[in-house]
């Protein structure tokens, strides 16, 4: 075995581990199996990431079961998949390595095995959209991954957390149909699913493509010009949005983030919307193209209105919520709105705003959920009022939440400044001046809600004053808890990693050639 | 459903069939319509007929949860371990050329039509179980 199976290892390893924690029972063992599974992973996403930096194409293939790529299914990995691969795998480890300790409160034992298995797929599903270069491929896998985070949101302790499931599930399938929808008209007016084939087909001409004799009645049209294809784009790209939460497409997400058992917002919060985002891209700029995109069917006249709303709306309604996993879950959605923003604004500096924000938030965000996670091992309650005076109670748990805090508003020295820094200049460079007012002012917005959850653990006195000794969460949670925080604090000061590989990557998808 | 011999006598002459019917069309699969599947639903439908003839209790000593769970992994593990012999013989995931000589497409697509069938009759079956044993608490 060499390191050219790595592609295909990156997603079968977790795809057939599921079935092995199903096998194995015991929660410790399911657990234990469980996060070497992940942190394998992890190590063959780095490798992968290594290798695509270095090497001069930018890109590595594999055919699966050796039949050639426009015919068989091809996975393909660039520097954008390495990267979001790269962190996907990283909050899967580190989620799960403290699993355990936080489903004791959430899920009962005999149940753990079932929720490693169900996580695992889901990690599974979402390595699989990041790595295959077939468009029907990620049609299948994002159901992998979407079916099984249903199921892991259905998991949460309270029962509403059912219903946040079922309208999750509810609107996850109307996306994927679009998706589906989409795929198939693509597909009918091509003959092909693959992704670089179907890029190449669509801007050729109807009688290029159509077989010879076949009746066509304006041959020299290009495909992308077909009205098929219009409809398969917006069908595609509104499947995504839903998938991705996009404003005003976002209303499954608090509930599901809110009520699902903390590891799973944590994860997902961290992955989901960002694989959706990462597809978005896949789509808008390596299948349909710059000129269709942008030129034909003006895709920034909608985009970017949706992600200014997104972030002002979202923000707005964040800073009237009581309980911290809402304002997260909402926060959440402001910062989709910085992802779409970067991929709205067409150039190769919204780009790589975009993809570093996306590596960024990611860590950030789950860094937060871990936190909420960590104060839900010492108290019931998450809203505002149960929080008053926790910074007393729980100091190092509630520091971390500060550093999180600091990071979604864009504080220098954390990673948020760096991707908030990126796409003002971004929106300066291309003469954007209110949509870089704009992103400021959202972030004022984000000063507001990360503010009441600080005034309230540390300028407020609890209700009762028995518990006002320190007793932090448990240290291997809060360890975790640090690892992703800290590292927003590192990539803040050495860009390196996500500003290199990301600017890289924005110019391989604009098509200028590393 | 004591009470309806008929019912039960149908039953128990058509139950064979409709899983002989399954396996037909889990090994003709490659030859003609058909597939894990398809193959996987109809085995299904023949236990769940025997659910509703005999009751759930009868069922569950025919199909205990423990051997479903496994088989339900049982499957997927089959097909993915066909899947991995390919590389571990040094080749791509899910190229069956290295299985046999001349055969090996054949056998591979065979056994990875099994897990297929294996893991969906399981699964239907699961569900089937749950759904009904919702009703009775």
């Amino acid at each position: 075995m060499n390191l050219e199976q790595l592609p295909i290892l990156q997603v079968i390893l977790p795809l057939l581990a599921a079935p092995c924690c199903l096998l194995l029972r015991r929660s410790r063992l399911a657990w234990g199996f469980a996060v070497l599974v992940s942190c394998s992973s992890l190590l063959i996403a780095a490798t992968q990431l290594h290798i695509i930096h270095h090497s001069a194409s930018g890109s590595i293939s594999y055919e699966i079961g050796g039949w050639a790529a426009p015919w068989g299914i091809e996975y393909r990995l660039d520097r954008l998949g390495g990267l979001v691969l790269l962190v996907l795998t990283a909050i899967a480890a580190v989620t799960l390595s403290v699993a355990r300790r936080l489903l004791q409160e959430e899920v009962p034992e005999e149940r753990h095995h079932l929720f490693f298995a169900t996580f695992l797929l889901c990690l599974a599903g979402l390595s699989g959209i990041v790595s295959t270069g077939d468009l029907f491929n990620v049609f299948v896998f994002l159901e992998i991954a979407s079916l099984s985070s249903y199921v892991l949101i259905s998991m949460g302790r309270s029962r509403r957390a059912l219903v946040a499931a079922f309208q999750y599930l509810v609107m996850g399938t109307i996306g994927s149909t679009f998706i589906l929808i989409g795929i198939g008209l693509a597909y009918m007016m091509t003959g092909t699913l693959n992704m670089a084939d179907l890029a190449q087909r669509l801007t050729m001409t109807l009688d290029s493509v159509y077989a010879e004799g076949a009746s066509i009645e304006n041959p020299a049209l290009p495909v992308n010009q077909t009205r098929t294809i219009l409809a398969a784009f917006a069908f595609l790209t509104v499947g995504l949005a839903l998938k991705l939460a996009l404003f005003p497409l976002h209303a499954w997400l608090p509930n599901a983030y809110a009520t699902a058992p903390t590891v799973v917002s944590t994860f997902l919060a961290g992955t989901s919307t960002k694989v959706a985002y990462y597809v978005l891209l896949r789509v808008t700029f390596t299948i349909f193209g710059l000129a269709f995109t942008f030129g034909q069917v003006g895709l920034q006249f909608l985009l970017t209105p949706l992600a200014i709303m997104a972030i002002l709306v979202a923000s707005t309604i964040a800073i009237y919520q009581g309980d911290i996993r809402r304002i997260l879950a909402y926060s959440s959605v402001a910062q989709i709105g910085y992802l779409v923003l970067g991929l709205s604004f067409a150039t190769q500096a919204g780009l790589t705003a975009g993809i570093v924000h996306l590596f960024n938030h990611a860590l950030m965000k789950s860094g937060l959920f871990l936190v909420v996670g960590c104060i839900a091992t010492r108290q019931a309650g998450l809203t505002l009022e149960s929080i008053r005076g926790l910074g007393r109670r729980m100091p190092l748990t509630m520091a971390a939440f500060v550093v999180g805090g600091l990071g979604l508003i864009g504080v220098p020295l954390t990673s948020g400044f760096i991707s908030k820094w990126l796409l003002v200049s971004a929106a300066l460079e291309s003469g954007r001046w209110l949509v870089a007012v704009l992103v400021v002012t959202g972030s004022l917005l984000a000063v507001v809600y990360v503010w009441r959850v600080v005034e309230a653990a540390y300028f407020l006195e609890p209700d009762d004053k028995t518990t006002s000794e320190p007793h932090d969460a448990p240290a291997g949670l809060l360890a975790a808890a640090w690892v992703l925080l800290g590292a927003t604090l590192v990539f803040g000061i050495y860009t390196d990693l996500p500003v290199g590989v990301a600017r890289e990557a924005a110019a391989s998808l604009m098509g200028v050639g590393s | 459903m004591k009470k309806h011999s008929i019912l039960r006598v149908v039953a128990k002459i058509l139950i064979p069939f409709v899983l002989l019917f399954a396996l037909y069309v889990q090994f003709h699969g490659d030859f003609g319509p058909g597939g894990g599947f398809q193959a996987g639903v109809i085995f299904a439908a023949g236990i769940i007929l025997y659910t509703l003839v005999f009751g759930l209790d009868t069922a569950r000593e025919v199909c205990p949860k423990r051997v479903l769970e496994c088989l339900v992994a049982g499957g997927l593990l089959l097909y993915g371990l066909v899947g991995t012999l390919g590389i571990l013989l040094g080749d791509r995931f899910l190229d069956y050329s290295v299985l046999a000589d001349h055969s090996g497409q054949h056998i591979g697509i065979l056994l990875v039509e099994l897990g297929v069938g294996v893991t969906v009759a399981a699964v239907v079956v699961s569900i089937f179980f749950v759904f009904v044993d919702r009703g009775r608490h």
